[in-house]
């Protein structure tokens, strides 16, 4: 006994694959001009070239996308959203059956026939269950455990809703077709037995007591009310905060490539200077990139999560700036009216407000974390850009840059005094590098390095290792300016480009192998936001190079058995992906206990930043992130904390002191650390 | 409402290594870097905010060679329309009496409604210059002032007293108003700022165009005379501590117990 198929049982008298045929073509129409609007303002936006390095674009899209290689980092969720991903991917071609089957009775797709069919309907009955299972757990996870991360802040419009919305709606894809499976194997439709499909005969045993008509009704209904639903979440996706569904394996593929480096004022402009308005006041000027991150942005809450900006408390959340300018595209964009004019008030400063853009250290953890590639560091630095250029600028912030600008470093000191540091070493003549002059390594000091009394004692101390190595080696002295990481994430191009092209200018007028630099910040900017490229290490991958060749050798007993910890600076880790080398070298110091922290390496967990950051005033935030950083170390027992950045340093000292731990941790740079063994 | 502000470039002493100049009437300003006088960018803060609320027109005004140029430029940056440099050889060793002189010459060429400056300038913190000029062009002043409220015709200014006793006054306009700092928080002005206004041009007006007699003016002209710059004698009894911080602290607090600071 077989039950009447969807298609052979017309619709209010009208015959079904008519009416397959108008659901089919007015879902479509509908997606296609939801589509089509949402694509408009990409192509109204801003430019951004992000169709370079296609095979590791694809490469990208595989692991990340289809692979979805960052999910387990949350593991509970992770897992979930691995098998919701699957199942979606599995049943798609379910759904295309089942679209089929509006039309022609048994309608299958190529291929799909035989045994290969028949396998694939064990498994899609498996997965169906499954999906189901799944969005049971992820709804009373959401309902009654909270997660925090999935909190709003900062905005009126909450979206909670629309998570149950969907899941809601995949739910009813599941069961709508449990009921047209199971309606079919309750009247023995199938001859295979549960085992075989779990997800039919469960909905054949919950319908197991009605009649044959009842049953053939809901083979029908079920059908239907499936097609529907199917279509309805198709068209719910670009209208909602699901719109990832579709937009994020796309967002992966044009993922930013050149990690670390900052994107210019504006791309394929020569001279921004001359532009009318530079940075990101308005919202059109954004890049298409960044409002595709806007679109695909899926509310996980894990950028936030481990943002140290939002953990201090101050009025940072970066996930809420992809919310709040998502809400201002489907208001300003919207699909079925015309588009609303902007305000009079700019988006920069209003729908994202001041505190929040400088609240953000640039540490990256937030691209780190997001599953789909998502940006906040370009966006900030633009947004700064815009406010800059408006003038404002946090008062702490002003005295530093007014002194690079005038100075060529934040501490107002003269440059003439540059190499001054060198005079307290002993016995070691460290060679100020004149025009013209040639060496193998150029010790690139930096502001820092140079006029810092604590963190002189580093540059002292890289000073005796370079001699000790034997590698000959100088300085730029008077002839160095501020390396300018932060001026140029603190959105002043115009000063980045002075300050760069000065240093640039010093370089190309000497000859040398390689720049070297401890302070990752240094060592990134010439790397990844130099317009000229200069072949540049950081101190520890030195260092490492060094213990290989043999060229030093460590001896001592300084640590003397207390328990270390390596607190991974954001700009060697996350922006240069420097974790071995520094772990590397503490691994050849003799008698070295090492003890991760629970946030280490990709997580490790910002200090609050570098160059003039050191001078910036938070009011809202209720703890320094050094302070949390230390308490993580405490937590392991940690009574050494090695760093190998020097704005790290003074932090993490700072809070030593301030969290009552002075005397039980000890901070030190690892160039220091090596230094005190040297052999 | 058209303000006048009136600007002063001076050496950034905070961090640098002071001597005396061969002559013994100056410092050496050779290696110095120059900025302007902090408490004028606040004057010229104020003037731009008035101007962006009542409208009308900002113009900074500096007594100074062409190396002032930049200080002036960045006041354009800062949102001022025009600016002049008044410059004459004659000018050289002007105190503010003189200064006051020059400018006063300058103002009565044209029409203000009120002219704002910094009540001190870092350098020497004469601190004379805002109350002569309001004598020499016969209008009211008012100076440390911290807060601005323009009415018809008139403002009302507060002004810090000592104490934290702040005093009201109502001024007629024309006025000259000196500025504490504190009264805004002054913008920031990028390199592209500055950049953007490159092209306007700064004209230098000298003593001809100003009407001034070569004996009014610079070192002629100056009521104060520089007898002698020097270092204040060591005290008997100062010590500088060296050594490292906690052989510092350490030595410090033996001298507080010897004489008595701290039991
Ligand atoms: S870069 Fe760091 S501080 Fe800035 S938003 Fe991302 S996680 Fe927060
Ligand atoms: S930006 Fe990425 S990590 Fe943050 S909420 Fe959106 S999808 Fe999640």
């Amino acid at each position: 006994m077989t039950l009447l198929e969807p298609a052979d049982v017309p619709l209010a008298g009208i015959s079904a694959p008519i009416v397959a045929a108008a659901v089919l073509l007015a879902a479509i129409a509908i997606f296609s001009y939801v589509m089509l609007r949402r694509i408009q303002l990409l192509r109204a936006v801003l430019p951004d070239p992000r169709f370079s390095e296609i095979g590791r674009r694809i490469w990208l899209a595989i692991v990340y996308g289809f692979g979805q290689a960052r999910q387990p980092r949350y593991l509970g969720a992770g897992i979930m959203h691995i098998l919701l991903f699957a199942g979606f991917v599995i049943l798609s071609l379910r759904s295309l059956t089942l679209i089929g089957r509006g039309f022609s009775s048994g309608f299958h797709l190529p291929l799909m026939t035989g045994s290969v069919g028949f396998a694939y309907e064990v498994l899609k009955d498996y997965v169906v269950l499954m999906v189901l299972v799944v969005c049971i757990v992820a709804m009373v996870r959401r309902a009654v455990f909270k997660p925090a991360r999935y909190q709003h802040t900062g905005t009126s419009k909450g979206h909670g809703a629309e998570a149950y919305v969907i899941l809601g709606m995949v739910s009813a894809l599941m069961i709508t077709d449990m009921i047209y499976d199971g309606s079919a194997l309750a009247v023995g439709g199938h001859t295979s037995g549960a085992a075989l499909f779990p997800a039919a005969s469960l909905g054949a045993a919950f319908m197991g007591a009605a009649s044959q008509s009842t049953l053939s009704v809901l083979h029908v209904a079920g059908y239907w009310a499936h097609i529907l639903v199917f279509f309805t979440l198709l068209n719910y996706l670009p209208i909602s905060k699901h719109f990832h569904v579709i937009t994020a394996i796309p967002n992966v593929f044009f993922a930013k490539l050149n990690k670390g480096g900052i994107k210019p004022v504006r791309w394929g402009v020569d001279d921004w200077m001359e532009l009318e308005e530079c940075g990101v006041g308005r919202f059109e000027q954004f890049t298409w990139k960044h409002v595709l991150d806007f679109y695909s942005c899926a509310d996980c809450g894990r950028c936030s999560d481990n943002c140290p900006a939002a953990t201090v408390g101050r009025a940072l959340s970066p996930r809420m700036i992809s919310i709040k300018a998502r809400d201002y595209v489907y208001e300003h964009y919207p699909v079925f009216s015309a588009n609303k004019d902007p305000d009079d008030k700019p988006f920069t400063g209003n729908i994202v407000t001041e505190q929040e853009i400088w609240a953000c250290t640039t540490c990256g953890a937030c691209e780190q974390e997001c599953p789909i590639f998502i940006e906040y560091i370009d966006k900030i630095v633009d947004m700064r850009r815009y406010l800059v250029e408006q003038g404002e600028m946090p008062v702490s912030l002003q005295k530093p840059l007014q002194q690079i600008k005038k100075k060529g470093n934040a501490y107002g000191a003269t440059k003439t005094k540059r190499a001054e540091w060198t005079k307290a070493l002993e016995g070691i003549q460290v060679k100020e590098l004149q025009p013209g002059d040639a060496t193998d390594t150029l010790f690139f000091v930096d502001s820092c390095g140079s006029f810092d009394p604590r963190i002189q004692e580093i540059s002292k101390s890289f000073a005796r290792i370079l001699h000790r190595s034997g590698v000959e080696f100088g300085i730029l002295g008077k002839d160095e300016t501020d390396s300018g990481n932060e001026i140029r994430r603190l959105g002043e191009e115009g000063l980045f480009e002075q300050v760069s092209s000065k240093n640039i200018e010093a370089f190309q007028a000497r000859e040398f192998r390689e720049i070297v630099a401890f302070d990752p910040h240094a060592f990134n900017v010439i790397r990844n936001d130099y317009p000229v490229k200069f072949p540049v290490t950081h101190a520890s991958q030195m260092l490492a190079r060094f213990l290989e060749q043999g060229r030093i050798t460590l001896k001592g007993n300084y640590l003397a058995g207390r328990l270390v910890t390596y607190h991974d600076p954001c700009y060697l880790g996350r922006h240069n992906g420097v974790y071995n080398e520094p772990r590397a070298v503490l691994g050849r110091i003799p008698g070295m206990h090492l003890r991760e922290m629970h946030r280490s390496f990709t997580r490790s967990f910002c200090c609050s930043g570098g160059g003039p950051l050191l001078w910036y005033e938070n009011e809202e935030e209720k703890e320094r992130m050094g302070e949390r950083r230390v308490k993580m170390a405490a937590e392991i027992g940690a009574q050494v904390i090695v760093t190998a950045c020097p704005f790290c340093l003074i932090n993490l000292e700072d809070a030593v002191k301030t969290t009552g731990n002075e005397g039980k941790i000890e901070v030190i740079d690892l160039v220091e650390l090596v230094d005190r063994y040297l052999a | 409402m058209d303000i006048i502000v009136c600007v002063k470039r001076v050496p950034d002493t905070s961090e640098a290594d002071l001597a005396i100049d061969k002559g013994g009437k100056d410092i050496q300003k050779g290696g110095l870097d120059y900025d302007i006088n902090d408490w004028d960018r606040f004057a010229i803060e104020e003037a731009v905010l008035i101007k962006e609320k009542t409208g009308g027109k900002v113009t900074v005004v500096t007594v100074g060679d062409e190396d002032a140029e930049e200080m002036l430029r960045e006041g354009l940056a800062r949102g001022a329309d025009e600016a002049f440099l008044l410059w004459d050889e004659s000018f050289e060793g002007s105190d503010g009496y003189a200064t006051a002189h020059i400018l006063a010459a300058f103002l009565k060429q044209r029409s203000y409604d009120l002219v704002l400056t910094g009540t001190l300038a870092d350098d020497d913190c004469g601190g004379q210059f805002g109350g002569m000029l309001a004598a020499m062009l016969g209008v009211p002043v008012a100076t440390l002032v911290h807060k601005i409220e323009v009415k018809n015709g008139s403002i009302t200014v507060r002004r810090e007293l000592e104490a934290g006793l702040s005093e009201r006054l109502d001024i007629d306009l024309p006025a000259v108003v000196s500025v504490a700092t504190g009264i805004n928080e002054p913008r920031f002005v990028s390199i592209r700022a500055v950049r953007k206004v490159a092209s306007i041009e700064i004209p230098t007006v000298d003593r001809g165009e100003l009407g001034l007699d070569e004996a009014d003016v610079g070192s002629a002209g100056a009521k104060v005379e520089i007898e002698k710059v020097f270092l204040p004698p060591e005290g008997e009894g100062a010590e500088i501590i060296a050594g490292s911080p906690a052989d510092a602290a350490a030595r410090l607090a033996e001298i507080l117990k010897e004489k008595g600071g701290i039991a």
